[in-house]
């Protein structure tokens, strides 16, 4: 995942058409400007850094978990790929070209790239019908000819596994796990290559989110998409997704093949999450102390020292950067675990 | 395929359940709905329904008692009084539908742009909306006839106008609400452009609330419309009005307290059995409770 | 030897617990125990009646018909007792912890005041020694500088910390019987794993007994010592923690097993269809519509609660409910 930058750092370098990554994300910093906690009156702001410093790389084809806790800046992160926010520092490219500059020239990027979202049913306007839902971006990007419109809704609905007649529904008429299943037909309405999903099976039943989660990969490998997955669970990272990105306030702390990282973290981070996971009759893990710091007030140098189980003195004043450590893979730690 | 077949065919059953036993459930919401519709039917059939010409003048027979010949009795110029509560039901459920949508259109124009444009522009429709709502709509209705005349004409444009700014206070808050919905920034995201999502995502959600609220309103503007009539500033004699016809009731009110209490008695009714009617349509089409096409 | 003491002494015996709301009836004849000092884990997907066992057991259940039977050790039987009794037993000998803390607690008051109320009234302590046995609970649930937090608003905690002073509250009172309703589902992973472990090792410490409602069969195995899996309002297996997972014989045990997305598991179960709605729900088993392994009778005939092994028939011991078992 790391990588020499120099070519792609060039704005006036065409995208090389075959091995271009998708979306590439070079020292990423988004800086969002609130008011003091506590301040009362005063409207004097600050700045929280809800991104410091990402460096990500998407390729045609593959597929990347990002995991995170509440607080992460996985949304934001998120947000920046979709190019509905402008990163503050850094550069935020798709196919090599800025995001928010693709995005502004029409809706190529908006067809191109799709999106699922955690809360599904708020997702879908409650005064349309299903097939009116999935016929909106059909007849926006003029998929298809108006009269072929209702077939092509047809064909979505059997192909995320919805009986044909869910189509003169309303969203309120559906279950959780159906509704979820209409997010991700009207996202492959537009015929994307870039599938992004936003925590889209959590808060649903086991059998449910096993259903979703055997639809979403039949579909990412019949199609070829390539597919960015926002998710808190690392065990829907490892079934869905070949590499991982493990983020820890505002910054990627572990990346790499998915089956690799999991099985050895470099990352105390990583390894607690691992560890919190839970696995069958795996006597309780020692959970991490603490809690996640505020980004307002983040620790000085490596911003995990002080929940890390395998704190050194040199953790408090020394920031690590992500860095190459094995084959594919990465970490910011100044100890990765299994180095020694 | 999970196929969820006898799932998908039950809510059609329910639906129709629902639709019959609406009546049932409801039994207040029933006969409201039966009572505002007498005063509909009567409206509409009104030269047929009633038994004399309302301003026909009978000398010999003023300050009737009800009776037979006349079942609410008559008043100081021997006109038929139920005749001119029959009539009545035509000029207030005009008035009173004319001047609320009036009221709705010009709130939602409003309501749409505060609650969409943002910054002054929001800022200014806001504070001139805040200081419409100081007035209460009778006063602000009473400023307007008094720029415009009387008449029912003039009555129906200065009822509603009285009533445009609670109309976009209640837009404004549904688009504010509706604005930051998932499925707004969905269609954004989409590259729909903002007009087209005006169109198709925010006006459908923000019209059903509003015509739950003009169904809601149509009682106010009966009677502030009836107010100003009492007042002697609204319709101009002879209509047959029910706020003229109580002022002129007044004076007698001692010996002849029909001619006050019979149209006081049908505006009364007819507020409370439209307000009834207008609480259950609201809680019947709220839309968490649709299921099902 | 000494299951068999605590068998014959249960500190909860349910026994056909039913609930109805309308024309649904959402608890079909559940029937438990629970041991003392015993961690018990309901587990089943929404709709399974989980939380509603709960619930009716707290008898905080609305606008529902409750039948059947609920025997507290030395209180009685829990759905028959009249109210004002209930609301003695809150507190001081069952409490229950919420899924969602931020909603369970009052928003209005400072988390120390109301941890402070729940002492005076549980305990009959004044005001100086509940303030110091708020600071001494709060020092056991693990939150840093207890007494300056005594002071803080719900919304001023992490959610984290929320749910910590919820369990102090719940063990204000010294209760032998805690119902934990998904307690960490609304969490972080990181702090999942905190809150859980701080409930068991706060209730083992003072003996008492604790249910929880879970969704996670794996997380069920680590923490408790009996299963008890439920399916639409029935109990469909129940037994030791580990002769549930390991050698269950009920198909919906199985196949919610194998929905568990372990790390690194490339192979998911995914079940077809969905709980059918109530007013569908087979007479029998109610799983019989989804079930692969199903008989013509199983939606006609309920099946009942069967022992897996005969020679072990107590109420704690495997038992599955399943005319065609595994």
């Amino acid at each position: 995942m790391m990588k020499d930058m120099s070519a792609m750092t060039d704005p006036r370098q065409p995208p090389a058409p075959t091995r271009a990554p998708v979306f590439e994300l070079i020292e990423v910093e988004k800086v969002f400007q609130i008011r003091r906690p506590g301040a009362g009156l005063r409207r004097d702001t600050v700045g929280l850094r809800a991104l410091d410093g990402v460096r990500l790389r998407v390729e045609q084809g593959a597929s990347l978990a990002l995991v995170g806790e509440s607080g992460s800046g996985k949304s934001t992160l998120l947000r920046v790929l979709l190019g509905l926010d402008a990163p503050t520092g850094g550069r935020a490219l798709y196919h090599g070209r800025p995001i928010r500059e693709v995005r502004a020239e029409g809706p190529r990027f908006a067809r191109d790239v799709a999106m699922v979202y955690q809360d599904a049913r708020g997702s879908l306007d409650p005064r349309m019908t299903i097939g009116a839902l999935i016929a909106e971006p059909l007849r926006h990007f003029g998929i298809v000819p108006a009269g072929q419109v209702a077939g092509r809704v047809a064909e979505l609905l059997a192909r995320v596994g919805l009986p044909a007649d869910a189509a003169q529904r309303y969203p309120a008429g559906l279950s959780g796990g159906q509704v979820r299943r209409v997010a991700i037909a009207r996202a492959l309405a537009s015929e994307p290559s870039v599938l992004v999903a936003d925590e889209a099976v959590s808060g649903l039943d086991v059998s449910t989110q096993a259903q979703l989660l055997t639809l979403l990969r039949g579909l990412q490998r019949d199609m070829g998409l390539t597919l960015v997955f926002i998710t808190h669970d690392l065990g829907v990272a490892s079934y869905l997704c070949e590499e991982i990105a493990i983020m820890y306030l505002g910054r990627i702390v572990e990346t790499g093949p998915t089956d690799a990282v999991l099985a050895a973290p470099a990352h105390p981070y990583a390894a607690a999450l691992r560890a919190a996971a839970p696995r069958f009759f795996e006597p309780l893990p020692e959970p991490l102390p603490g809690e996640i710091p505020s980004p307002l007030d983040l620790p000085p140098g490596c911003r995990f020292s002080g929940r890390c189980p395998m704190v050194q003195p040199d953790c408090q004043t020394r920031d690590p950067q992500l860095g190459r450590h094995g084959e594919g893979r990465a970490v910011a730690c100044l100890h990765p675990l299994g180095a020694a | 395929m999970t196929v969820q077949a006898p799932l998908l065919s039950a809510p059609a059953a329910r639906r129709r359940r629902g639709r019959r036993s609406i009546f049932l459930r409801r039994p207040f919401f029933t006969v409201a709905l039966v009572v505002a519709a007498g005063y509909l039917l009567a409206a509409i059939f009104a030269p047929w329904v009633a038994p004399y010409d309302p301003v026909l003048q009978d000398t010999n027979a003023m300050m009737m008692p009800p009776s037979g010949a006349h079942l609410l009795g008559t008043d100081s110029y021997g006109q038929d009084i139920l005749s001119r509560v029959i009539f009545g039901a035509r000029y207030a459920l005009v008035i009173g539908l004319c001047s609320v949508l009036i009221g709705a259109a010009g709130g939602l124009v409003i309501g749409l742009a505060a609650g969409l444009a943002g910054g002054w522009v929001e800022w200014a429709l806001m504070r001139l909306i805040d200081s419409i709502l100081a007035l209460p709509s009778l006063i602000l209705a009473v400023a307007f006839i008094a720029i415009l005349g009387q008449g029912v004409d003039k009555v129906v444009i200065a009822v509603g106008l009285s009533m445009i700014g609670p109309f976009a206070r209640t837009v404004r808050a549904d688009v504010m609400q509706v604005r930051v919905q998932g499925f707004i920034e969905a269609a954004h995201l989409m590259s729909i452009p903002s007009l087209a999502v005006v169109w198709r995502h925010v006006l459908p959600n923000v019209i059903f609330p509003l015509a739950v609220q003009v169904t809601i309103r149509i009682s106010e503007a009966i009677l502030v419309s009836s107010s100003l009539s009492f007042l002697g500033i609204g319709v101009t004699p002879p209509t047959p009005d029910w706020g003229l016809m109580i002022a002129e009731g007044r004076d007698f009110v001692s010996f002849a307290p029909w001619m006050s209490a019979m149209p006081g008695f049908a505006l009364a009714l007819l507020l409370i059995a439209l307000s009834i009617v207008g609480d259950g349509i609201r809680e019947e089409v709220d839309p968490k409770s649709r299921r099902g096409a | 030897m000494k299951m068999d003491a605590i068998a014959a002494d249960p500190l909860l015996a349910v026994t056909d617990l039913t609930v109805y709301r309308g024309q649904a009836k959402i608890l079909d004849r559940v029937s438990l125990s629970l041991a003392r000092g015993e961690t018990l884990a309901l587990v089943g997907e929404s709709g399974a009646g989980k939380s509603t066992i709960a619930t009716a057991l707290m008898r905080l259940l609305d606008g529902a018909e409750v039948e059947g039977q609920a025997d507290l050790s030395g209180a009685g039987d829990l759905l028959a007792l009249p109210e004002a009794q209930m609301v003695r037993l809150r507190g001081r000998r069952m409490s229950m912890i919420f899924q969602d803390a931020g909603a369970a607690l009052n928003p209005a008051y400072t988390v120390g005041r109301q941890l402070i109320s729940v002492l005076r009234r549980t305990m009959g302590l004044d005001r100086a020694a509940a303030r110091a046995r708020a600071v001494d609970l709060f020092t056991q649930v693990g939150i840093n500088d207890a007494e300056a937090r005594l002071s803080a608003f719900p919304h001023q905690l992490s959610g984290g910390m929320q749910q910590r002073v919820m369990v102090a509250i719940a063990l204000a009172g010294n209760p032998d019987l805690l119902l934990a309703d998904e307690p960490t589902s609304a969490l972080d992973v990181t702090i999942q794993a905190q809150i859980v472990r701080l409930i068991l090792s706060l209730t083992r410490d003072r003996g008492a007994s604790c249910i929880f409602v879970l969704h996670d069969l794996a997380l069920a195995s680590q923490a408790c010592d009996r299963i008890v899996v439920l399916y639409a309002g029935q109990v469909v297996e129940s037994g030791p923690a580990h002769d549930v997972l390991t050698r269950n014989r009920h198909p919906y045990t199985r196949q919610l097993q194998g929905c568990v997305l372990e790390i690194g598991r490339k192979d998911l179960l995914a079940p077809e269809g969905n709980v059918p709605s109530h007013d569908q729900m087979p007479e029998g088993c109610r799983f019989a519509t989804r079930c692969p392994r199903a008989l013509p009778h199983c939606a006609t005939e309920p099946p009942p609660l069967a022992a897996a092994d005969p020679a072990r028939t107590g109420p704690l011991d495997h038992a599955f409910a399943c005319w065609n078992p595994e």
